[in-house]
Parts: structure tokens; sequence; C-alpha cells
């Protein structure tokens, strides 16, 4: 792939160049309709499909299910609580989901061993679990404490490392563009909601920083050196010339993501693994676009408008300018 | 810097990667052999040694009950009640026999018990059961019988607690007195006590406060008939261990125990004092009970009237702060409630992991086909990067597992296939480094170094983020979370220790090589292909536009010819038209 490296070469040295920090105009509309999008249709849908972790309830799972019938377990669930409006899915080969709302323990003991006969089981094969509206809370509650945490430290951070808080600006609306953007395709594909999920969006948050502060670096390296270049073009250049990285990155950290999502949809089906990867899926997807999109040209515009740059970046045009006249003048003779 | 400087730091590296990796699994595996050769390998260092690194529940099938604990007397519960309560759990636990289980605190008021297989109902209630501490008057005492158990430890077969003959009268001939009236003890009772095995005990933890009690010590060695309930254990305000003084208060050079009730409790506590003292042996005793069993039972031998008791025998230092803690556990105001109780079969705990693996060896497989694609032959060093994080990940994670018994979970195996990513980032960026100095006409040697200390920069601040994300996770986060935290801490620590150790190193080498060092094709590293001006006998010089990248290109950009700084000011305005074409 001779002519991927020559791609990543022409990035380096300027021969090509995608002006991504002049045109942020436009990402910052695409970003805004986009956001809107996100909130505004899983709204419309009625809100957010939350797991049973979150709302309460009693889950029956059967292993080596002899059918797959699943109005066998509606009847069956149904036989014993009538009011009970159970949820059956597919797990896996030869698994079967229940979820009811929550049972008495009573309640529970009969379905499931029901649901062992139902199915020509064991009763060990018919796992049961029954969680309390409160312990889902507790671990949401938890996750958006050390969320809040985590972002006010890495800001702090970064803002230490890079010596400049625009960075960390750029950086956290550059992660709440893509928090946003996750949890909007969530809700639009109607997917619950559970706290493997959570474990992902709060994974999305580590990767997106990450990721923001490999090209950052790059950045705050172009923009230190001394060159002719105004302060958005050397920025633009730092992201032009992470490109390939970003590519390279985003594909090799997607490609496992990618496995264990086919693994956890197809063979699988709902669970833990497809929770957390569909959520990484998409986390990583936004989290590289936006590095490049939303926080380098934030950073540009952030800056451009200090007056020590403002003089730098007149200084430069100015010189600039009269080369090119020389130029010409050179041309002319 | 001598030609050969690179040669050396490189082994050395490689020489402290070695003994790092050696050092581990030489530790794991004496301890793996001991352990496995060991018949009773309890209490000792290598302990739960195994190669096979312990799984969470959700992999290895099993329940697990979050417990919230609920301060009965209002007000939260503090972080030392929370610890006491898990020794409470624990004890309960271990009486019915259930092995392996694991118990941990959750935040601030969970208490979260992991069992293998699947407890009946009998098991829950007990566990979710208060503590009750309580004092008993003792009626009759003896060493208990039939504790049918094995010489070697284990019982032949499972007995079943005894029940007494319905024909039996189970009600007192007389209106007993007090509570050492030996009138409570019936027929039925009676022989209850005479056929108690303390091997297959009742279900004593939900025992009726004001009627009698058949039950065990602690150690199953000695049975009892006791008195309702006198004095509850909430009455004590505080239990302390230390030396027993006498009355002139000189250090008697015994253990102790020193009790201290409350109000109401202390009246009570000196109206039992005053009536067992006058009894004669073993009605003098007063049992101390929690949960139905009697863990310890002194003789009374003065009226306790200012609520301060102080209990000694022949106690050790440790046996009596065991019993101070014991005495203080039990006042505990705190009872259970099962927030959660999941089931996971074994089947699909299986299925879940080896979906897990399969997932994992998927993507490691399309990493690898993708690097090759990329860099070539550089996709060999990745590989044997990706291999010596995975080695030591699994080595840490076996350690881990026997000292600190730490589980493998679902969510901690979706953290380490997403390290494969995190960590192959790091050559990502270290390679694209390299790449760029050779596209600025270095040759590989000098761009290895150059590209190293670039690129060390940036994986150490992009890991620091990392590492920051993964440890507040780990100390905030619950259940689930934290396993994955704790992978993702773990990788990111040893994607830095592989990439300073191991893939630089390596690069080191290779350069040296005539494969890399000149380029080949196939290298991944061809700085013809990278866009390098050749400008003969290895050395390259790159395009007139990358000349101000080193450090003192400013100070060189100053001093160039007009005719030079034209044709340079015409290449970069020309690249980076702000219109986004190609030249």
């Amino acid at each position: 792939m001779a002519s991927f490296s020559q791609f990543g070469s022409d990035l380096y040295t300027g021969k090509r160049s995608y002006d991504i920090v002049g045109r942020r105009r436009t990402w910052y509309l695409v970003a805004l309709v986009v956001i809107v999008v996100s909130l505004v249709v899983p709204w419309l849908r009625g809100g957010y499909q939350l797991g049973i972790e979150f709302t309460g309830g009693s889950e029956f799972t059967i292993s080596n299910a002899g059918t797959l019938d699943q109005s066998v377990a509606t009847r069956t669930v149904e036989s014993i609580v009538p009011e009970g409006v159970p949820r059956v899915s597919q797990v896996g080969q030869d698994g079967i989901r229940v979820q009811t709302e929550q049972l008495t323990d009573r309640q529970t003991t009969e379905v499931q061993e029901a649901l062992a006969e139902a199915y020509d089981v064991s009763d060990d094969e018919v796992a049961s679990t029954y969680i309390g509206a409160t312990w889902g809370a507790d671990v949401l509650a938890q996750a958006i404490r050390g969320l809040v945490i985590f972002l006010a430290l890495a800001a702090v951070v970064m803002a230490l490392y890079f010596r400049t808080w625009k960075m960390s600006v750029a950086a956290m609306a550059a992660l709440l563009h893509d928090l946003l953007i996750t949890a909007g395709v969530y809700g639009i594909v109607g997917l619950e909601v559970t706290p493997a999920a959570v474990i992902g969006f709060l994974t999305i948050l580590g990767y997106s920083l990450y990721d923001t502060v490999v090209v950052f670096d790059k950045v705050r390296e172009n923009t230190s050196q001394e060159s002719h270049r105004t302060f958005v073009q050397s920025v633009n250049l730092a992201v032009n010339q992470t490109l390939v990285r970003s590519i390279n990155t985003s594909v090799v950290a997607l490609l496992p993501v990618a496995a264990i999502l086919f693994i956890g949809s197809y063979v699988l089906g709902a669970g833990t693994l497809r929770d957390i990867s569909l959520a990484l899926f998409i986390g990583i997807i936004v989290g590289t676009y936006s590095t490049i999109f939303i926080a380098s040209p934030m950073y540009a515009h952030l800056r451009e408008n200090e007056p020590k740059v403002q003089q730098a970046d007149a200084k430069k045009r100015q010189a600039a300018e009269r080369r090119q006249r020389e130029v010409d003048a050179a041309a002319e003779v | 810097m001598a030609r050969s400087t690179p040669v050396k730091k490189a082994i050395r590296s490689l020489t402290w990667l070695v003994v790092l990796m050696a050092v581990l699994a030489g530790l794991n595996t004496a301890a793996s052999v001991l352990a496995g050769t060991t018949k009773d390998e309890s209490g000792k260092w290598f302990a739960g040694a195994s190669w096979v690194p312990e799984l969470a529940l959700d992999l290895q099938g099993g329940t697990q009950l979050t417990l919230a604990a609920q301060n009965t007397e209002g007000g939260s519960v503090t972080r030392e009640q929370l610890d006491q309560a898990v020794n409470i759990i624990r004890q309960r636990i271990n009486a019915t026999g259930v092995s392996e289980s694991q118990i941990n605190t959750q935040g601030t008021n969970n208490i979260v018990v992991s069992i293998p297989g699947k407890p009946d109902k009998a098991t829950i209630d007990r566990i979710e059961a208060a503590a009750k501490l309580t004092f008993r008057p003792v009626l009759s005492t003896s060493a208990a019988t039939n504790t049918a158990v094995g010489g070697d430890g284990n019982a032949s077969a499972s007995p079943t607690p005894y029940s007494p003959p319905a024909s039996l009268p189970a009600t007192p001939s007389s209106q007993p007195t007090d509570g050492s009236d030996l009138a409570q003890v019936t027929p039925a009772l009676q022989d209850l006590y005479t056929n108690y095995n303390c091997a297959a005990p009742d279900d004593v933890t939900t025992a009726p406060d004001d009627e009698p009690l058949v039950t065990c010590d602690q150690d199953g060695a000695a049975k009892y008939i006791l008195g309702p309930v006198e004095v509850s254990g909430a009455g004590i305000s505080n239990a302390t261990s230390g030396l027993a003084t006498d009355s002139q208060g000189t250090f008697t050079g015994q253990w102790a125990v020193n009790l201290t009730f409350k109000g109401q409790s202390s009246e009570d506590f000196r109206d039992v004092t005053s009536r067992l003292v006058k009894l004669q042996p073993p009605q003098n005793q007063f049992a101390i009970v929690l949960d139905g069993t009697v863990i310890t039972a002194p003789a009374s031998n003065a009226a306790i009237t200012n609520g301060k008791a102080q209990i000694t025998g022949s106690f050790t230092a440790e046996s009596a702060k065991t019993l101070a803690d014991q005495l203080k556990y039990g006042a505990l105001p705190i009872n259970f409630q099962v927030q959660s109780n999941e089931n996971i079969s074994a089947t699909l705990g299986t299925a879940q992991l080896v979906g897990g693996l399969v997932a994992g060896l998927i993507g490691l497989i399309l990493v690898i086909i993708y690097s090759v694609v990329q860099y070539r032959a550089l996709a060999f060093v990745t590989v044997l990067s990706l291999g010596v994080a995975a080695a030591l990940t699994y080595l840490v994670i076996a350690i881990m597992s026997w000292r600190v018994d730490y589980r493998l979970s679902l969510a901690g195996v979706a953290g380490l296939i997403v390290a494969i990513g995190i960590t192959a980032d790091s050559f990502i960026v270290y390679f694209e480094r390299i790449r760029d100095e050779l596209r600025d006409g270095r040759g590989l040697e000098s761009a290895v170094e150059s590209g190293w200390k670039r690129a060390l920069r940036t994986i150490l601040a992009s890991d620091s983020i990392n590492f920051l994300a993964a440890v507040v996770l780990y100390i905030l986060a619950v259940s689930d979370v934290k396993g994955f935290a704790f992978t993702l801490l773990l990788t990111t620590l040893i994607d830095v220790v592989v990439v300073v150790l191991f893939t630089h190193p390596m690069m080191q080498l290779i350069a040296r090589s005539r494969f890399f060092g000149e380029g080949h094709r196939f290298s991944g590293l061809d700085p013809a292909a990278l866009g390098a001006v050749y400008r003969g006998r290895a050395q390259f010089r790159a395009p007139v536009v990358n000349g101000k990248r080193q450090r003192s290109a400013g100070e060189a950009q100053r001093r160039q010819t007009i005719a030079e700084r034209k044709a340079q000011q015409g290449a970069v305005e020309n690249g980076t038209t702000p219109d986004g074409k190609d030249d």
C-alpha cells in the first residue's frame, strides 16, 4: 500500500493538505445538527429504554433450551403471573431470556420451575436474577460522580501539560460532542441502556481524550516552533500530519471492538459484551472524528484572537506578501 | 553519540524485560507447583496460586447478592461498621458450609456476596438477617455429642437436624418464675437437647427471643439449653480488650474483655447478674449469643451494678480482641436488604467466556493483518510487542488472582480486548514518528532515536490520561465497572513498559540490520516510498520544505539566500493553500 504511505508523506510535507481548521464553521454546524438530532429523536421515541438494572425487575435465562419458541415463555410466565408482561428474547444459539417486572420470591421459584419444565431443561439451567430498582441507580450515580471528577482532573492535567487551558476546553467540548452523539445513537436505535453500556460510555471518555492528546501534542510541537505559518495554518498542518496516525489508530482500535460486537450480537446475543462493544464502536469513530473536526478547529478558534497570536500572524502575513512581491518582481525580470 | 551506545542501551532494556518476566513467571510457577503438591496449603504464602486465573461469577456461573446495609437507628452506616458487617456475613456464610465465597464492600453501604452455585432461600434469609447479639442465662450445658465428623475433616454423610417426637409435651408444667427457672425445660426440649447434633444444628439465626433455645457454641464443642433473652446486644455501648485489673486497680497479668452497658441495659444486666451469682453451676453462667450461636458463656461471680462488666478466663491477647470485636459487631444496629440477586448458570458463563476469547482472537488477527498491510515487515515488531504485552498481562493477572483474589469478569475481558487497540496505538504513534524523521531525510538509526524522543512524550501524555480515567473509575465505580477499570489500568501500565523495554530496543536493533537500515521495499521504512529525497550513499535529503523541522531551522532559515527563500516560500504557500487542493 505504497499509495497510503505516499498519502501520509504528502500530508506530512504539506504537498497535500485538507483545510480542516479553516472550514470550522461547517464542522460546527454539522456537529450542532447531529447533536440536536441525537437529543430530539430519542426524546420523540419516548426516552431511553432502560435495562432492568435501572428499572428493577426479574430476569430468567434458560440455557440449552429444547425449543427456541419464545411464545412458550410468554405463556408460562403469564400462567403464573397473569399481570406480568414478559419480554422474551433469544440469547446466543440456544438460550432464552425472559424479563418481567419484579416478582416475589415465591413467584420467582414457581416461574423458574415452570420454565425449566416448559423448555425441558433441569432447574439448574434456568438462571434467575432479581434486581432492585435502586441498584442500577447506585451504579449510575457512582458512574456520574466518577465522570465529573475524571473530567475535572483530566482538564487540569491537560492544562498543565500543554500549558494552556484552551486545549482543555477544546478537548472537553469534543468529548461532550462524543458522549452526546454516542448516547443519541443508542437512543435512536432504541437499544437498552444497561450497566455494560455505561461502562462503554465511560471508556469513550478515556479514549476520546487519549486521541485528542495525541493530536494536540503535535499541534503543540508545530505551534511552538518558529515558522512562517500563521497559527491556524500550523494547527491545520498538525492535524494533517497526524491524519494517517488517526486513521491507523482508529482502525486498529475498531477491529477488536468490531470482533466483540460481532460475536456479542450474533453468537452470544444480548449481554455485557454486546452492550460494551456497541458503545465503544460508535464512540471510537465519533471520538476520532471529533479530535480532527471539533477539538483542533476549536483550539485554533480560541487562540487566533489572542493579541500575541494576532500580532505574530500579521507579521507573518506581511512577510509572506513581501516575499510574494519579490517573487513576482523576480519573475517579471 | 557513539555508534554502539543505542545497541548497548537496547540490550540493557531487553535484559531488564527478560528479568522482569522471568521473575514474575518464576514466582508464579514456584507458588503454583507448591500449591499443587502441598496437601494443606491454607495459610501458606503460596495458597491459591495457579496458572489459571480465577474467574468471576459471570464467567464461571454462580450467584451474586448485593446487600444494602441499613442503620436501624437511622443515620448512615460508617465504613468501620460496614467492614464489621462483612465479617458477620462471612461468618454466616462459612457457617452454612459454602466454600469459595467472596465478600466485598461496594460503595458506601453495599456488600456484594458471590457464592458459587445457587443458594436456597434459607441461606439467603440467613445472610439477610440483622446481626443479633443477645445475653441468655444458661440452663444446662454439656460437651457436644454426635458430632459425626469424619477424621479427615469431611463429613461422611450430611446429617439432618434432629426433631423431637411430637408426642412429648412442649409446654412447661408450671409458669416459669424467671429466666433461670428449670421449669422451662420441657420433656420435648430435654429430648432435643439430649439428641442435639452440633454437626447438624437447627437454624437458630432467627430463634425467638422469649423462648428457651437449644444451641451449640461456635466450635460445635459444647451444647447448651439457654433461657430467654435477658439483655439485648444493642445495650452494649462499648467492648474493649486489655489486661485485667483487680479491685485495687493493679494488673493481674490476665487478658480480659471489658463490656460497658448503657441506660436500661445496665440495669437489666445488674438484675440478671445479681440473680445468677446466687445459683449453682452451670446456672450461674450467662451465654453471649451471636445469631443464635454461643460465642462464650462466662460464669458471673459478682452482681454488676455499674454497667461495666469484665470477662476473664483463659484469654490470649488475640482471643480477647476477637471477643471484644464480636461483642461490638453484635451491637451493630445494622440489617441488610437484598438489592439484587443475580444467578448465572455455569453454561451461560462458559459461553460468555468462550465468546469473549474468540472475539479477542479474531480482533488480534485482524490487527495483525492490518499492521502487515500498513507497516510491512515492521508489523513483526507490532506483533511481537503485542505478544509481550499479552504475556505480561497474563502473568500479572495470574499473580493478582493469587495474591489479592482478583477475579476476571466479562467486563474485564472486554477491557483486555479494547486494550489491544490502545496498546497498538503506541506502536503506531512511534512508527509514524520514525517515518516523519525519515521524510526529513534522516538515516534510520538517527530517525529511530529522534523519533523515539518525540513519540515517548506523546505516548506518556496520552497514557497518563488513560491511566487517570482508569484510576478514577476504579476508585469510584462499582461492581462491573471496577473490573473493567482494573484491566484498563493494568494494560495502560503494561503498554508503557512494553514500548520502553521492548518496542524501542527492538527498533534500535533492527535499524542496524541491512533489511531495515537500507529501507528495503517491504521493510515499511523505505525512504523513497515515504517521500524522502535520495542523495547517494545511504544519505537522504529531505525535500526543501522540511529543512525547518530541525531545531536550528529558524536560524538556518534567516541565513538562507534570497533565492532559496523564494523557492521555499513558493513551495510552502502552494502546500498550505487554504482551499485544500493539491498542487
